[in-house]
Parts: C-alpha cells; structure tokens; sequence
C-alpha cells in the first residue's frame, strides 16, 4: 500500500475513535446499548465476509466458533465468587475457577480459542464444497453447542453463566465529573468494541488488498483456475477460515460481555442466519456493505421491537401480538434475498432502483 | 441388558427411523432435481402436524379424514414454498437459494410462534393409536408398531409412482439431466410442483405420526427431526430413495441403540447424528449408496 494511502487510513481510524469517545458521552444509555451491539455486529459480519464473501466458502457454523470466543472470555473475566455462585449444580473445576485475567487477555484468548477451533476443524472439512460443506459446518456448530451443554464442571451446562462483569466507563466518567464538575452519567464503555471493529475493518482491508487476499478471491471466482495458476487451495481456505474463527471468537467474547449472560440455547443456528443475512445485504465481499448492513440489521431489529405491543393503527388498537416482529422481519429480509437474486450489494441495488425512477 | 429390552429397543428404533426417512425423501427428492437442501422442509413437517391438530380440536371429522386432508394441505403449502421461494431464484448460484431455504425455515417458524404460541400443545392423539400391547413380555406401544406399516406402505407406493408413472419418469428425467430434460418438452413446473408436494405430503405424515408418538407440539419440533433427515438423505447418498430410507434407518436406530447401550452418553444424543455425517462426508462425500460425479472443467 502506498505511504499517502497509509496515513489517509490511521488519520480516518484516529477520527473514528474520537467520534465513538465522543458519541460515548453524548448518546443515552439505550442508544449506547445499541451502537455497542452494532460494533460488535460489524465484527462478527466481517468475519464471515472473509470466509463466505472474500473466500466463497459457504459456513453456516459461525455460531459454534462464537460460543468458543463467550465462554472462553466469561469463563476469565468472571470474578471467583461469582463463578462460585453460578456453578452450584456442581462445582467448576478449580484451575478454571481460580483463573482470572485482564479484559484483553481474555477476549484475545477467546479469539484464539475459536481460531484453534476454526483451524481443527477447518482442515479435514474444507475440501467440501458448495452445500457439503454447509451442512458440514453447521453440524460442527451443533457439536460444540452440545458439548458445552454437557461439560456441566467447565461451561455450566444448559444453566448457562451469570454476572459476567461489564465494561464500564465509571472510572473515567468520575474522575472527569471530579475534575471538572460535570453531572456525566457512567455508561457502557464504547471503546472496546469500538476499537475492535475499527482494528477489524483495517485488518480485513490490508488482508483482502495483500497477495492473500487475491488468492482468496481466485477460489472464490473458480477453483479449478486458481488451483492451476498455482494457488494452494487448502493453505488458503484454512488460512481464511481460521482468521474469520478468530473474529467470530472475538465477536462472539465481546457480545458475552455486553449482555452479562450467555447460555447455550443463545449460540442456536438463529445466531448464525443473522450473521449470514449481514454478509448477504451487504454484499459478498463488500467491506463498507457489511459495516452498513451490519447496523442496519441491528438497529432494526430493535426499531421493529413497537410490532410485538399492540398497534395503534389510528382507527382501531390491534391485540398484541407476540412473534409479529420477528414475522416482519423475517419478510423484510425473505423479500430482500428473493429480490437481490445475484450478490449485488446494497448500494448497487439502490443504483438500479434509482436508474429505473430515472427513465421514467 | 435383556433380550425383552433390546427388542423394545428394536421397536422404537424401526419406529424413529420409519419417521426419519419418510423426512429424509423429502430431501433427496428435491435435491435429486433441483440440487437445493430445502432447509423449510423441517418446517413443514411441524406445519403438518399443527394442522392435524388443529384439524382434530377445530372440526368433528373423523381422524383419519383429518390426518389425509392435513397431509394433502400441508403438500400444497410445500408447493405454494417453492413458488414463492425458490422458483423466483432458479438462475441463481446455488447457495442463494440455500439461503432463501434458510429464510424460508425462519420465516415459518416465527410465524407458527406468533399463530400457534410458543407454548406446547398436547396432540390429541385418537385413542385408538395411543394403547400399548403386549408381545411376548414386550410392551409396544401400537404407534410404534403402525408407524413401519404406514411408511412400507407409502414407499411401495411412492416407488411405484417413480417407476411407473409418466410424472416419475419426468422425475427421474429431470434429476439425471435438468438442461435435457427441459429440451424434451418436460414441463418442469409441474413436475418440481409435483415432487415438492409428494415431500410435503410424506413429512405431514410424519409429523402427525411423530406428534401421536411424542404428543408435545412446539414450533421449533421441525429443527432437529429436519436437520437430521438432511443427515439421513446425506448418509445414503443423496438424491437416491432407497438410500434415503436406509438412512433414515441408520439413524434412528443408530440413536435408540446408543442410548440404550452407552446410557452415559443420553446428553450427546443430538450429537450422533452429526458426528456421523461428518465421519460419512470425509470418507465417502457421496453416501453409501450415491454415484460418484467427476468434477468437470
């Protein structure tokens, strides 16, 4: 990449971390809530673009490799006593139990702990294809879901974990309110899954720009071609598939401590069509579609929450009903996939819609 | 363990795997011809059994009236699925329509869980079907004994429709040469509406019989059934009928049998199923009884 180019990219992700510092104080609890969430999306949309829209490699196992990255970061972060409390069905086993370490080290642990996965599993299964190798994935996903179901001393089981400690900015939020009388109130600290994305979206960028990037994509386009342009087939789709388990863990570390509570029943293959639609409105292989979709997703999701209670329709008030959001959206999204047809991203789709109302 | 056990054993692992495959060639028939995992089919086994329910609380008719009526309607809900989700995609690369599937088997679940609520219902299920009898110091329950009868049955005559009929001919047409097979005048619509309603048909049948043997209806029950049938048609080659069957066989006796044997292992039940389509892909991709296809350039 060249030097200009470089500076342009550190001076934009310099001024994208100073507006989430900013929006952290700006923005209240709820909306905060949210905009962690769609950090945290980006991260876990972006991986599986790498593996689905950079590689081509269809994986429907994403939430397996984002339970590994949960757990692994609950199971640090958790304090002693609280892990006491959590396991009364039957005691953890105490090298785990004592074990505790710093934010960081447990979320990068978690990262690895999926790619360590992601590589396990990746090697023997991804000399499957097409549709094989979906159905492939996702019974992986279901393994792990089903083995840390039963591993009742180590994951809690079905009970799930508890008071996994959340990251607030207090600290700063007091120190800021006593030095320079302010009435700020602390809330969820931003950064860490802001950093995170931002770290995501340039990693994801210089991979997909450097000469791997373009192998990944030769397989994507025609295996067969890149195979004999000299490509390793094998060493790319594992080097892809363990890079995106390292996102998904760290994505799947990060969404653990911002709900405080996970149980196995959360990583169920609903979590992985979620992801799966993020890659797909945004475009395969599109980074920017991702970022955008990836928000759009989550804070639709919680903008179509009204549609549960009952509806004021202006002339009549509807009954509740329960399950009509994720009805709503379940056709939003139906319509969208049936109407792309092709992997054409948000914005080309826009294009086309707007060159319709243009010739008319 | 006893011999009285095993055969109990015996019975409810024929009994699973008759529900298994009847599931399971609903998949191979649809990725026989239009080489798509249906991920809704899943979906429409739990609508079938929905629909006898509510067939049997709502109305007066007779059961087994019901049963076929609720059958025949959840066919032509598989076929008003394919229209509306897959036909508009047939172009489409391969794992667009999978994905369509995927939405396709959300979509009806929250819509049962927003039509149906979350909450189980009981099947009721005609007492009749419900008693247990006694073998030879074996108790059987009688579903467990009509369910093998019914599905040898509709297999004969599925077969029978394959091989003899004009429709089944068209049917095997289509899935040795799709492109061909359009060039010789075979109306395609028909014959993949044709074949989405027999899969429909025999997943409603084994939804109803499911829910008289397990009476608990929720709108997620179609999930797991769906996605080890999928294993099933995949594990006997997919695409082939017979080896649908035999799969659906493996497995659900595979599964009874684990359990009764290993007790400890009653938690990785789910498990089995998965583990086994994994061992099946990496050593023979194709099932045990698929054709190998060579790649072409």
């Amino acid at each position: 990449m060249e030097k200009k180019n470089l500076t342009k990219y550190l001076l934009s992700m310099i001024l994208a971390i100073i507006v989430i510092v900013v929006l952290n104080f700006v923005l209240d609890n709820y909306k905060i809530r949210i905009l962690n969430l769609c950090f945290i999306y980006i991260v876990l949309g972006l991986s599986l673009n790498l593996i689905y829209g950079f590689t081509g490699l269809f994986s429907l196992g994403h939430a397996g490799f984002m339970a590994i990255g949960a757990y692994t970061v609950a199971i640090l972060t958790m304090t002693q006593e609280t892990k006491q409390m959590t396991y009364y069905m039957e005691p953890m086993v105490p090298f785990l139990e004592s074990l505790n370490t710093p934010f960081i080290v447990a979320v990068l642990a978690g990262g690895l702990m999926a790619a360590l996965f992601g590589f396990l599993i990746g090697a023997p299964v991804l000399k499957l294809t097409d549709d094989y190798l979906a159905i492939a994935t996702l019974g992986f996903s279901e393994i792990i879901r089903i083995v840390i179901i039963n591993m009742q001393s180590i994951t809690n089981g079905a009970l799930g974990l508890k008071g996994i400690p959340q990251k607030t900015n207090k600290a700063i939020v007091d120190f800021m309110n006593d030095a320079f009388g302010l009435g700020l109130r602390p809330s969820i600290n931003l950064l860490w899954a802001g950093v995170t994305a931002v770290i995501t979206i340039a990693f994801i960028y210089l991979l997909i720009e450097s000469s791997y990037g373009k192998a990944f994509k030769a397989i994507r386009e025609d295996e067969i071609a890149a195979r004999s342009m000299g490509i390793n087939l094998f060493k790319h789709k594992v080097l892809s598939f363990t890079i995106g388990s390292f996102f998904a863990g760290v994505g799947g570390g990060l969404l653990a401590v911002s709900l405080g509570t996970i149980d196995p029943t959360l990583f169920k293959f609903s979590l992985t069509w979620n992801i799966i639609l993020i890659v797909v409105l945004g475009g395969m292989g599109n980074i920017k579609g991702s970022i955008v979709s990836a928000c759009i997703v989550t804070i639709a999701m919680e903008a179509l929450r009204f549609l549960d209670e009952p509806l004021n329709l202006g002339f009549m008030v509807t009954e509740a009903m329960p399950g009509l959001r994720m009805v709503v959206f379940s056709i939003i999204l139906m319509a969208a996939v049936i109407y792309k047809k092709d992997d054409s991203s948000i914005k080309s789709t826009l294009e086309k819609v707007r060159g319709r109302y243009a010739k008319n | 363990m006893s011999i009285q056990e095993f055969l109990q054993h015996l019975a409810n692992g024929t009994s699973l795997g008759s529900l298994y495959a009847l599931l399971a060639i609903g998949y191979t028939l649809v990725y026989g011809i239009l080489r798509l995992i249906n991920f809704a089919h899943g979906e429409i086994f739990m609508l079938g059994a929905y629909i006898a329910y509510y067939g049997l609380t709502l109305t007066s008719l007779p059961w087994f009236v019901v049963f076929v009526l609720a059958s025949v309607f959840t066919g032509i809900i598989g076929v008003t699925l394919e229209r509306l989700a897959y036909k508009p995609l047939r172009n489409s690369p391969k794992i667009t329509n999978l994905i369509s599937a995927i939405g396709a088997s959300f979509l009806f679940q929250n819509l049962a869980i927003m039509l149906f609520s979350g909450r189980p219902k009981a099947f009721p299920s005609p007492d009749v079907l419900t008693g247990v009898i006694y073998i030879g110091g074996v108790s059987v329950n009688i579903i467990s004994l009509i369910i093998p009868v019914v599905t040898v049955v509709l297999l004969i005559i599925l077969n029978t429709v394959i091989k003899k009929t004009k429709t089944g001919m068209a049917m095997r047409a289509l899935s040795k040469d799709y492109e061909a097979a359009s060039l010789m005048g075979i109306d395609i619509n028909l014959v993949i509406s044709f074949t989405f309603f027999i899969g429909s048909f025999l997943a409603a049948v084994g939804g109803i019989m499911w829910g008289i043997k397990y009476p608990q209806l929720i709108p997620i029950m179609g999930v797991m059934p769906g996605l080890k049938c999928f294993i099933a048609a995949v594990i006997g080659g997919i695409g082939n009928i017979t080896g649908a069957v035999l799969g659906g066989f493996i497995l659900g006796l595979g599964e009874i049998m684990l359990i009764a044997f290993l007790p400890t292992l009653t938690g990785y039940r789910d498990a089995f199923a998965f583990v086994l389509l994994i061992i099946i892909l990496l050593i023979k991709p194709t099932g045990l009884l698929g054709e190998k296809t060579a790649e072409k350039v």
